[in-house]
């Protein structure tokens, strides 16, 4: 388990309804109860029907219950996995622009090919960086890039799978 | 064959036995009336939206039964919500309809536009925005099943204007399966076992019965189970009239304002029995205190119950009903009477009591429900606003009866009182149902009078009248060192103390109930002496009319046993004197 913060990180898995509002009944239910979220990635499926939502979330045991629980109490929530004792695999994909005239780019492009990142842009004083990975990988680049000077970045949220035959899905 | 939306909602509400629909019509829910007009459905023309839940609601309460209410969009959708959220906290369940603006001007700042289930959506169990005329019929099914299974709850059904008007092919789906939602009723038989062995074990046990009894109609099974093993029985507020007040093993309401003799035996208890109760702050007092030495058994339909406040040690989830008739065959006869003794000298200790002081000739609030308790055998209907004559209806007026006392516990919602008796009495015309309110509780809602008036009501609202919002005031009293900071109802509320307190028996009381009763043609009645109560309350009961009985109290009479906020079960505080 991942400690940040001081509070247990989780990630899970929901599968929903592809349906109006169901994003939006998902994110009201963590503000309700005061839940905190990291990140929340939504995306289709292989089932058009329905909606893969994974949601990064920090708490105690007790919270993770409750945050569980409250989502399964959902009517759109068809199910739900925490990955938290499941070996798993975690992606999240950043776009980072980082400033850089020529004289940058050599040690740029090192950095870029340790990480098994990619320049997807160029310009005379800037550069776009594509990474993929989980999140210890992305924020140690972030690290290196800082003193480069980062003027954007955006960043999908996390998406989980679990490794091995263990699926979700109906 | 092809029908509009509009009689796609008729006939579908006709299927579910719908009797009663209470609403308003407007703008976009026009096509839907126009269709009721024809419809066996009674519809209550109520005087706002939030009447209206309140009727759905209390008709809900008594019985069993979904509640069905409607209004128009924007203004009309987001009044409901007060009553939804109130529904929905005390797990009432109601399917409220809604017109929308026509589909394509959804979004566009339409006149009379608000994002109705966006506003709905964290007050509801569930609620559904049809942009489809073909799934009307089916998200009608649903929105009835969601609303009354599992733990039940309002659920909410907008239809914009023009899929009213709409034409489909209707076809009537008669089985219905959401694949997301399977409440759990049985409960798991390893559970039900650890529990029943915990009960065979314990000497001295309580059973702490909630709401969910009284809806999961499981009253027989828990005074089964208590008879059984010989365990007494406190209920919530909720609860009240779960087991009839006179069985012998009924000790009395809990929590903030409960009984000495029922809060101590929840904190010398060696096992708690929880049905159907969700440990509210109310009831616990601080969490740390509550209850020290007991194992928990906790039966609930809801998972996400267990646990939330408290730790138990066995949870069963599942329909308390079928949970205890298994679990009543799993234990054997047993005997507590050293234990139930014990807290029988805790009640005699602290019984609820009053004193009616002699050279005081204000009437006592707890004597004009005592009387009315009396008079009516504890079998009438009773309803409640929020504050200090909810507290003493629920100790002085124990029901005989489960869905006989409705009142707004989770929410706590002032103005409930009078619209919920108003649905009660249209379920129930031969009962007696009496609404205990505060002149604060009654003046949110009282607009119904008219609603009571046109459509033949009956009701009998006794306004306990402190010209105070009582409850704010006794906490002032209490915990602000008497600045009465806007809670005097009466004369210029802002700023009273102790010293310029105004003299009750020289004031103008605003409103005159009296006049008011009169000027929509309902008895009204003021009592201000004790010998006034008994001829007043007989009258009210015989009364063909709605009845508003004006009792003037003492503004410094309190709700005793207390409990202050944030304090354990333990920190009671008796009496003042």
């Amino acid at each position: 388990m991942k400690e940040k913060m001081g509070e247990p990180r989780h990630t899970i898995s929901i599968l929903v309804e592809n349906k109006f509002g169901v994003l939006a009944r998902v994110a009201s239910l963590f503000s309700a109860r005061g839940f905190n979220i990291d990140s929340l990635a939504v995306g289709e499926t292989e089932d058009p029907t329905v909606s893969r939502m994974t949601i990064v979330v920090k708490g105690d045991e007790r919270v993770l219950e409750q945050v569980e629980k409250q989502l399964n109490k959902l009517i759109d929530v068809i199910k739900l996995c925490d990955y938290v004792e499941t070996p798993h695999l975690e992606r999240d994909l950043a776009l980072i622009k980082v400033k850089a005239d020529k004289n940058d780019r050599s040690e740029l492009l090192q950095i870029v090919d340790i990480f098994r990142a990619k320049i997807v842009d160029v310009s005379d004083n800037s550069v776009i960086i594509e990474v993929t990975g989980d999140e210890d990988k992305i924020e140690a680049l972030i690290r290196m890039l800082a003193s480069f000077g980062i003027q954007e970045m955006s960043r999908t949220g996390i998406v989980a799978m679990a490794r091995g035959g263990k699926t979700l899905t109906l | 064959m092809e029908k509009t939306g509009a009689e796609i909602l008729v006939e579908c509400l006709e299927r579910e036995g719908v009797d009663l629909l209470f609403g308003i019509p407007g703008g976009v829910n026009l096509p839907f009336f126009d269709k009721l007009y024809d419809s066996k459905i009674r519809v209550i023309l109520t005087r706002h939206e939030q009447g209206a839940t309140h009727m759905a609601d209390g008709y809900a309460r008594a019985t069993g039964k979904v509640g069905v209410c409607t209004a128009t969009s924007g203004p009309g959708a987001t009044n409901l919500i007060t009553g939804l959220a109130t529904a929905h906290m005390d797990s009432i369940p109601i399917v409220a309809i809604t017109g929308r603006v026509r589909s394509d001007s959804i979004g566009s700042d339409a006149f009379q536009e608000a994002d109705a289930t966006g506003c709905t959506r964290p007050v509801t169990k569930h609620n559904y925005l049809v942009k489809d005329v073909k799934i009307l019929a089916q998200v009608v099914r649903e929105a009835f099943h969601v609303a009354r299974s599992g733990r039940p709850g309002p659920v909410h059904i907008d239809v914009p204007v023009d899929i009213q008007r709409a034409k489909t092919e209707f076809v009537y789906p008669e089985k219905i399966h959401i694949r997301s939602y399977s409440p759990t009723i049985k409960g798991h038989p390893l559970q039900i076992k650890k529990a029943a062995e915990l009960i065979r074990e314990s000497e001295r046990p309580l059973l702490y019965v909630g709401g969910g009894t009284i809806l999961s109609g499981a009253s027989p099974e828990v005074r089964k189970l208590a008879e059984k093993a010989n365990i007494p029985v406190a209920t919530t507020l909720m609860a009240n009239g779960a087991l009839p007040y006179d069985h012998p093993l009924y000790l009395g309401p809990l929590g903030m304002h409960g009984k000495y003799a029922t809060n101590t035996a929840m904190q010398k208890c060696d096992l708690m029995i929880s049905c159907g109760a969700r440990f509210d702050d109310r009831v616990t007092g601080k969490l740390s205190a509550f209850s020290p030495n007991s194992k928990k058994i906790h039966f609930d339909i809801d998972p996400a119950n267990i646990g939330k406040s408290v730790r138990v040690d066995v949870p069963v989830v599942g329909d308390l009903k079928t949970v205890l008739k298994e679990l009543v065959e799993e234990i054997p006869s047993q005997n507590h009477e050293k234990w139930i003794r014990q807290i029988q000298e805790w009640e005699q200790q602290h019984p609820f009591s009053y004193k009616q002081n002699e050279k005081d000739d204000f009437v006592k609030p707890q004597y004009v429900i005592q009387e009315l308790h009396r008079i009516t055998k504890g079998e009438a209907i009773v309803t409640t606003g929020v504050g200090q004559h909810q507290m003493w209806a629920m100790q002085w007026y124990p029901c005989r009866f489960p869905r006989h006392f409705l009142t707004s516990g989770g929410l706590g919602t002032m103005g409930y009182g009078f619209p919920s008796a108003i649905g009660a009495k249209l379920a129930f015309p031969d009962k007696q149902v009496v609404c205990i309110d505060g002149d604060g509780s009654f003046q949110m809602t009282m607009s119904e009078m008219a609603t009571a008036i046109h459509e033949k009501v009956k009701v009998i609202v006794i306004v306990i009248n402190n010209y105070y919002l009582g409850m704010v005031r006794q906490w002032q009293e209490l915990f602000y060192q008497q600045r009465f900071s806007a809670s005097c109802l009466t004369v210029e509320g802002g700023r009273r103390s102790k010293e310029n307190e105004p003299d009750p028996r020289k004031l103008k009381y605003i409103p005159d109930f009296v006049k008011f009763a009169d000027a929509y043609g309902a008895l009204g009645m003021r009592i201000t002496r004790k010998e006034e109560v008994v001829p007043a309350l007989e009258k009210a009961l015989e009364s063909k009319s709605p009845v508003i009985l004006d009792v003037i109290i003492h503004p410094e009479e309190k709700v005793f046993p207390m409990v202050p906020a944030g304090a354990g079960l333990d920190d009671l505080i008796v009496d003042m004197a």
